[in-house]
């Protein structure tokens, strides 16, 4: 086993044990990073692997969240199978139909339209009593796991959350590994590195796009589901600017274009919030410090942290 | 329109008020090999990207197998069994070499599929070599080589190869004219840009010269040779 894999199996370790060191607390935590590292996952293949930079990321979260709220009887818990394929696909048909518009720009106009495109979702639920306006919705029951009178697990005992959400967490990385060593996947890093050429090569860069942004909507609407079902809740603040810019510097902090950095990410974001807000009021102050001083140092996020530890290896570029 | 594979007809094009092609006229016939020559700056690589897609001509037209492509996005005109090797080495460099061809496999346009990896890896041996090397791990040579070979997985009819040996050693440019050959001898019509005037008009069954956005020549190596004096002033050799 090589030392990746180790470490990766030494941290499913540890995730596996953390309920069992018996706090509620880190429970609960532990499972909101992971949603978080779902979320960050779904941009990376935006991002990292398709070279979109997009400040709109939180609209699919937002929608996935709401629709949960939206869809779960008042007085009965809805069904979580069902809830669950119905958040998924709205986030991916409401990306697909905004994907439409903003995959024809670059650069920064991309971040500007995507976050443009956020804003507009913010307001509609803020506004309208489509989401209920800015007091949100409450979620009164968790979803209900029965499928035929079986209930495997229960998702408002924080321990059976936690696991669902780990499980959740691991199929979504294989799911995404499984897509970036496919034919889609093997475009989408041709089109980060340079869309004229697939162009050239008779590759319909759009349409790959659009399927990246789709793909990533949806996975983003599958962690706002998550979220709204731990913690019962939903507002318009899931489709806030600071959410995208939140789950962007996630990103960066584990490495973009490395999936595994996006769950890093996700942990340290936490971590930090949780170190600064223990020690003072205006943690927010340390906390960018903090960022900042990682960022500088550590350009390629904490992905890049193994390489950087190891001594460079002798063989270089082959020359003929 | 006539029987050619690629056709440009008084095409003129700007990059905003330069005007960079001044009504040219081409054409690329099935299994032919055109060399295309001009000093730097006479409006080469934009023939190839106005005629590609990739740029759009102001005025005149493209046609592909006879069929008007002048506006098409450059992938369809790709998949109309046209490969482009651009200058400057176009390999994926976060991509393994092996992903940097299957990626582009296809069958042809006639749904030939003469091109494989297996083909592509014995017409190109170094790569076989380097499989799982990240593209960002090959020399120049190497380089080419795997651009060269990921065009060949699309089985075009034609090989638009343009500045293929520049900036390469010399015994490794020897290799890339031997396999430029080679793909000749399979029939695949190409399109060569390169500063290897000798090496161009040897292996072309036609030379056209740029100068200025305009062809001034057009004839076989045989009829170039003869006339130093058209080398001497458009191409300074």
């Amino acid at each position: 086993m090589n030392r990746k894999r180790l470490t990766l199996a030494l941290s499913l370790l540890l995730l596996a044990a953390v309920p069992l060191a018996g706090s509620a607390y880190y429970t609960e935590l532990v499972t909101k990073v992971m949603i978080l590292a779902i979320f960050a996952m779904s941009l990376d293949l935006l991002v990292g692997y398709t070279g979109l930079v997009s400040l709109g990321h939180a609209a699919s979260y937002g929608i996935g969240a709401y629709t949960l709220a939206l869809a779960a009887p008042r007085y009965d818990p809805a069904s979580l199978w069902v809830t669950l394929a119905e958040a998924v696909l709205a986030a991916g048909l409401a990306s697909l139909a905004v994907g439409f518009f903003v995959v024809r720009v670059k650069g920064v106009y991309f971040l500007m339209v995507t976050l443009a495109f956020a804003q507009m979702f913010h307001f509609l639920f803020h506004d309208t009593d489509l989401g209920r306006g800015s007091d949100g919705i409450s979620i009164s029951f968790r979803p209900d796991a029965s499928v035929r009178g079986f209930t495997p697990f229960d998702l408002g005992n924080s321990v059976h959350a936690y696991y669902f959400v780990l499980v959740v967490l691991l199929l979504t990385y294989a799911f995404l590994r499984l897509l970036l060593r496919s034919p889609l996947g093997h475009a989408l890093r041709g089109i980060k590195s340079n869309e004229h050429r697939m162009q050239s090569l008779g590759f319909p860069v759009l349409r790959y796009k659009l399927a990246s942004f789709t793909i990533a909507g949806a996975l983003g609407g599958l962690a706002g589901y998550l979220s709204a079902a731990q913690f019962g809740f939903v507002n318009p603040e899931l489709f806030g600017w600071h959410q995208s810019g939140n789950v962007l510097l996630m990103l960066i902090l584990g490495g973009l274009g490395s999936l595994t950095g996006g769950v890093a990410g996700a942990f340290v974001f936490v971590a930090m919030q949780e170190l600064f807000q223990a020690l003072t009021i205006h943690w927010q102050l340390p906390f960018g410090l903090a960022i900042i001083l990682l960022v500088v140092f550590l350009p390629g996020g904490l992905a890049s942290l193994p390489a950087r530890l190891r001594p460079p290896r002798p063989e270089g570029p082959f020359h003929v | 329109m006539t029987g050619a594979l690629l056709e440009a007809r008084e095409l003129q094009t700007y990059y905003g008020a330069s005007h960079v092609l001044r009504g040219v006229d081409f054409r690329v016939a099935r299994g032919e090999t055109v060399g295309l020559m001009g000093r730097n700056g006479m409006g080469k690589t934009t023939l190839l990207k106005s005629m590609l897609g990739l740029v759009k001509p102001r005025y005149g037209g493209v046609w592909v197998r006879g069929e008007l492509v002048t506006g098409v996005e450059p992938w369809r005109i790709a998949r109309r069994g046209i490969a482009y090797v651009p200058e400057g080495r176009g390999i994926f460099p976060n991509l393994s070499v092996r992903e940097n061809l299957t990626m582009a496999a296809r069958p042809g346009v006639e749904g030939r599929c003469d091109w494989t990896c297996q083909r592509v890896l014995e017409t190109f041996p170094r790569l076989a070599q380097r499989l799982r090397h990240g593209g960002w791990q090959l020399s120049g040579g190497e380089q080419q080589m795997l651009t060269i070979g990921r065009a060949l997985m699309t089985n075009p009819d034609l090989l638009i190869l343009d500045e293929a040996t520049e900036g390469l050693a010399p015994h490794v440019a020897r290799e890339i004219w031997r396999i430029i050959r080679e793909i000749r001898a399979h029939g695949i019509a190409t399109l060569i840009v390169d500063k290897n005037h000798a090496a161009v008009t040897a292996i072309s069954d036609r030379n056209v010269i740029l100068v200025k956005g305009q062809v001034v020549f057009e004839g076989d190596g045989p009829t170039l040779r003869a006339r130093p004096e058209i080398l001497l002033q458009h191409l300074g050799v």
